[in-house]
């Protein structure tokens, strides 16, 4: 299936109008020395039937979420997505178009990344979106490097409640810039705020902390913007949007950043992508400038009707080149669409409640782990729907025995070589039996080793 | 604004959603989380029900138009057809219920979709491995730097440089100085092609890479390439492809037997995934075999039939992506590929690069061609004819909306003046060619015997022309 739809004759009357005898010809200036001349060691096409059938083959191979009981996070976040996300996200006027850059026929992305810019702006508690960003690891590392920028300074203070795959991802795009990435330590699961204090000062570009952090627990940025309020540095956070339903807003501690990952605003967990970083900032002109990707703004046609363009476009790489902020061009936008239609549908009181059940149920789970003999929840009480449990049984074997169980007992820490122990997620999607057996099935691995 | 906001759907109190009801029971709210963390005031999203969320949507879904509308002409973007069978497989729940970390044993199906991608690439474009962790081209273009700037330092080289051409993509010198290099741009010839005695000055032995599309952003082939990469090779520099225009080659010529080094893959352009309004892209980068100890990590390996990541990756420049880059992308194109197999890519290319020529043949009348040589896959005209008589080339651009069809690439190569760059690709009929080359020829005529109906375009869209310069100097940027 090739999906041409010229026939033969069609062929040869374009060739006739071109005044070529065949199709060759229109590949003259291709020198003989660098031509390909066999057939690609590929496979012969193939029909929809025959594709479905060898995909769906490959596909069975795979024990997906649907067949086990998930408390699987640490950045990627199995929400329950309303059925209307994928119906409206399916409409092709959206998924077949192209950047916008036609505006008067590109109204529909225009408005909706308007409506979704909005809705981060009013999430994360700050002034300016932009219309997102690769994922959530290359939005902190632009958020980082936007902070060098802006202070002209290269010290980052750079929490290790971080999600570890952020900071490789802000290390990789950093290290050409010569920016000095620090590490603060957790004290416990908490970030130190005596290392800042001491490690912050007139070099410093930025802290960086998340929100809730890697391990789940809500850090005290109350404190670290105190500490950083009459200082040059910015304070840049990257937040899990829908914690922030319930939790208070970034930007209601002197946040000059808030970055993140979107994709557990409506986002299918799809093996880690596509997903969408996001973006805000303060109303700050020299920030703006500073800001990388796209931003969709409302202006005003010739006969004053309201409409939606794509704006400040001089500080991007098409226009900009080689002095532009970022290289980014493509984003994320569908997956930005995806988030709009989410939080509209969840609305006001949806995305507190998604919030609100996720953290009980964590809760919940927390405390009846904590109370198996060998089990320890590093956070105690300080934590929204994921939490770090240390164990003197091995983390491994655990995983190894629940799975038998059908379930995923959470993310083995060894795997990011810093700490050890699970880190649990649970969301609104799970049941109280499926946490009691989890439960159960600890007890039984518990008391297994007592009686050896 | 023909379609209100979401926001002003609100109706206090009414909502949208559905969720079970609590099955645990419930704490105090401040027992679990610290009062100042517990957000004063609800976010103030939108209070409306779920009839509103649709009916919202679908109106300003009407306002847009994909390819499903019709041609898409954008030079450099090949906005292709994007098969439908693509996008069910990957919305199978066995393919898209995984999470990234799962266990390798839990995702072998999608582990060797994914590796066989990698190797269709690498056989398609004649590069030795091949990554998939980019989300886009500008990601893989600062990947590909990145693996350069690290053989490099591995050879304790310090080279500082990378040449680009006065015609490349952007993105190309954007992404050179995201990854540590200076950028020199370098003034094509007469013909539109690297000018080799410009070259030849320019790289020395601070020279890291060029970067390089091929064919062109005139749709030109650099009938120079080899004696290019003699040139940068003779000075210890490396090529970079940049693969945008890979769809004017498929079956033809290979990056890699061109001599190239490390190239990127645009996989919404090429191998047909949609492009979302503006993403989400893939661009997997491909790299000969001395630079593979340098792909970002992990690196998908095979072994008697099991699919892993390799992690232990001591020289890689490290993660670009926090997971493994846009998988649902790669599902798609991998269907693409195997749907088209050897013989379809070959045809695809040829029919685009047919399509071009007959629009180019068609449309050299009535605009100024102001590079006539041999061209593949797009074309880029003049408006300046046009400009003359007061209409420039964006007015033009419009003035094709009014006529339901959307504008080629404008402004781009910044080489030439007024440009209009074109490409069909192909899986654009020959009466869908013939219904826009009759509009440009309407158009041109406008120009001539009305210029004003062109100047003031659009008419007929849902909104006239947006006042860019207002929306950039009082930036509106939420509601």
């Amino acid at each position: 299936m090739d999906y041409i739809s010229n026939t033969p004759q069609e062929r040869k009357q374009m060739l006739n109008k071109i005044g070529v005898e065949n199709i060759e010809e229109l590949f003259s200036a291709v020198p003989e020395e660098v031509r390909f001349n066999r057939e690609f060691n590929l496979p012969s096409g193939i029909s929809e039937l025959e594709l479905l059938d060898l995909v769906k083959e490959k596909a069975d191979k795979n024990i997906n979420l649907e067949e086990k009981t998930s408390f699987l996070g640490a950045g990627a976040y199995d929400h329950y997505i309303p059925s209307i996300v994928d119906h409206i996200v399916s409409r092709s006027e959206f998924y077949t178009a192209y950047t916008p850059y036609q505006a008067e026929l590109s109204q529909g992305t225009l408005e909706a990344i308007y409506e979704y810019q909005s809705m981060i702006a009013e999430l994360t508690g700050m002034d300016i979106a932009n219309a997102s960003m690769l994922d959530g690891g290359s939005a902190l590392a632009e958020a980082v490097l936007m902070s060098a920028r802006i202070t002209r300074k290269n010290k980052v203070l750079v929490s290790k409640g971080v999600h570890p795959s952020y900071r490789k991802v802000t290390k990789t795009y950093t290290e050409p810039k010569s920016v000095n990435l620090k590490n603060v330590e957790l004290n416990n699961s908490e970030t130190d705020l005596e290392t800042i204090k001491e490690n912050l000062d007139d070099e410093t570009a930025a802290v960086v902390i998340q929100y809730p952090n890697f391990y789940g627990t809500i850090e005290d940025l109350k404190e670290i913007g105190k500490l950083l309020e009459d200082k040059k540095a910015l304070f840049i956070v990257a937040a899990n949007p829908i914690t922030l339903g319930m939790l208070e807003a970034p930007g209601e501690f002197g946040v000059d950043i808030v970055v993140g990952e979107g994709q557990s605003l409506g986002n299918t967990i799809n093996y880690g992508g596509p997903y969408l970083g996001y973006m805000a900032i303060r109303d700050n002109r020299k920030h703006l400038r500073q800001l990388p990707g796209r931003l969709a703004g409302a202006t005003e046609d010739k006969e004053g009707n309201k409409g939606f363009v794509l704006t400040l476009q001089t500080r991007e790489q098409h226009i900009r080149r080689e002095k532009a902020p970022s290289n980014i061009c493509s984003n994320e936008s569908l997956n930005a669409l995806v988030s709009a239609i989410y939080m509209s549908t969840m609305g006001k009181k949806g995305i507190k409640e998604v919030g609100y059940q996720s953290t009980q149920k964590a809760h919940y789970f927390a405390e009846k782990i904590d109370n198996i003999d060998g089990f320890e929840v590093v956070n105690k009480n300080n934590f929204f729907h994921e939490f770090w449990v240390k164990s003197d049984l091995n983390i491994a074997k655990i995983k190894e025995e629940l799975y038998k169980e059908d379930i995923l007992a959470g993310v083995n820490l060894e795997r990011f070589d810093e700490e050890e122990g699970l880190l649990i997620c649970v969301t609104e999607k799970r049941k109280k039996e499926e946490m009691n057996e989890f439960v159960n099935k600890l007890e039984v691995l518990t008391d297994e080793r007592t009686s050896h | 604004m023909k379609e209100p906001l979401i926001k002003d759907y609100n109706s206090e109190g009414r909502t949208g959603y559905t969720l079970p009801e609590l099955d645990i029971p419930e704490k105090e709210v401040d027992d679990i989380i610290n009062d100042d963390y517990l957000r004063n005031e609800a976010p103030d999203l939108p209070e409306v029900s779920e009839v509103d969320v649709v009916r919202h949507y679908t109106s300003l879904s009407e306002m847009n138009y994909g390819v499903d509308s019709g041609i898409y002409p954008l030079g450099s973007c090949t906005m292709k057809y994007n098969p439908k069978i693509n996008e069910d497989i990957a919305r199978l729940s066995k393919l898209t219920q995984l999470h990234p970390y799962q266990s390798e044993q839990d995702v072998q199906g999608s582990l060797d979709i994914l590796f066989n991608l990698k190797d269709y690439l690498a056989e398609i474009s004649g590069m030795d491995n091949v990554t998939l962790q980019p989300a886009s081209g500008a990601h893989g273009e600062l990947t590909g730097l990145l693996i350069i700037r690290k053989y490099f330092e591995d050879k304790n080289e310090d080279r500082k440089k990378v040449i680009v051409p006065d015609s490349a993509h952007g993105t190309n010198p954007a992404s050179a100085v995201m990854a540590g290099f200076d950028v020199v741009e370098i003034e094509s010839n007469e013909e539109g092609m690297v000018d080799v005695n410009i070259l030849k000055e320019e790289v020395d032995d601070n020279t890291a890479a060029l970067m390089l599309t091929n064919p062109n952003t005139l749709g030109i082939f650099e009938k120079d390439i080899s004696q290019i990469a003699d040139i940068v090779h003779e000075a210890g520099g490396l090529l970079y492809y940049d693969g945008a225009n890979m769809n004017a080659v498929l079956g033809y010529a290979r990056p890699g037997d061109m001599d190239f080094d490390v190239m990127h893959f645009n996989l919404h352009k090429t191998f047909s995934t949609p492009h979302g309004g503006g993403g989400p892209g893939s661009g997997p980068v491909g790299v000969k075999e001395f630079l593979e100890p340098f792909l970002p990590t992990p690196v998908l390996k095979e072994n008697e039939g099991e699919f892993y990541w390799d992690r232990d990756r001591p020289k890689s420049i490290g993660k670009i992506h926090a997971f493994h880059g846009n998988y649902g992308v790669m599902i798609r194109a991998f269907s693409y590929i195997r749907s088209l197999g050897k013989e379809g890519l070959k045809k695809t290319t040829e029919n685009a690069v047919l399509n071009a020529n007959y629009m180019k043949t068609k449309l050299r009348d009535d605009f100024e061609l102001p590079y006539d040589e041999s061209s593949l896959h797009e074309f880029v005209l003049s408006g300046s004819k046009q400009k003359e008589k007061g209409a420039s080339t964006e007015n033009i651009a419009k003035r094709l909306l009014d006529y339901g069809q959307y504008a080629p690439t404008i402004y781009f190569p910044l080489v030439v003046k007024e440009a209009l760059m074109i490409e069909p690709t192909e899986t654009e009929n020959l009466d869908t060619l013939n219904r826009f080359i009759n509009t440009m020829g309407k158009i041109a005529e406008e120009v001539e015997n009305n210029p004003e109906i062109v100047k003031n375009a659009p008419h007929n869209t849902v909104v006239r022309k947006l006042d860019e310069a207002q929306a950039a100097r009082h930036p509106d940027l939420k509601w």
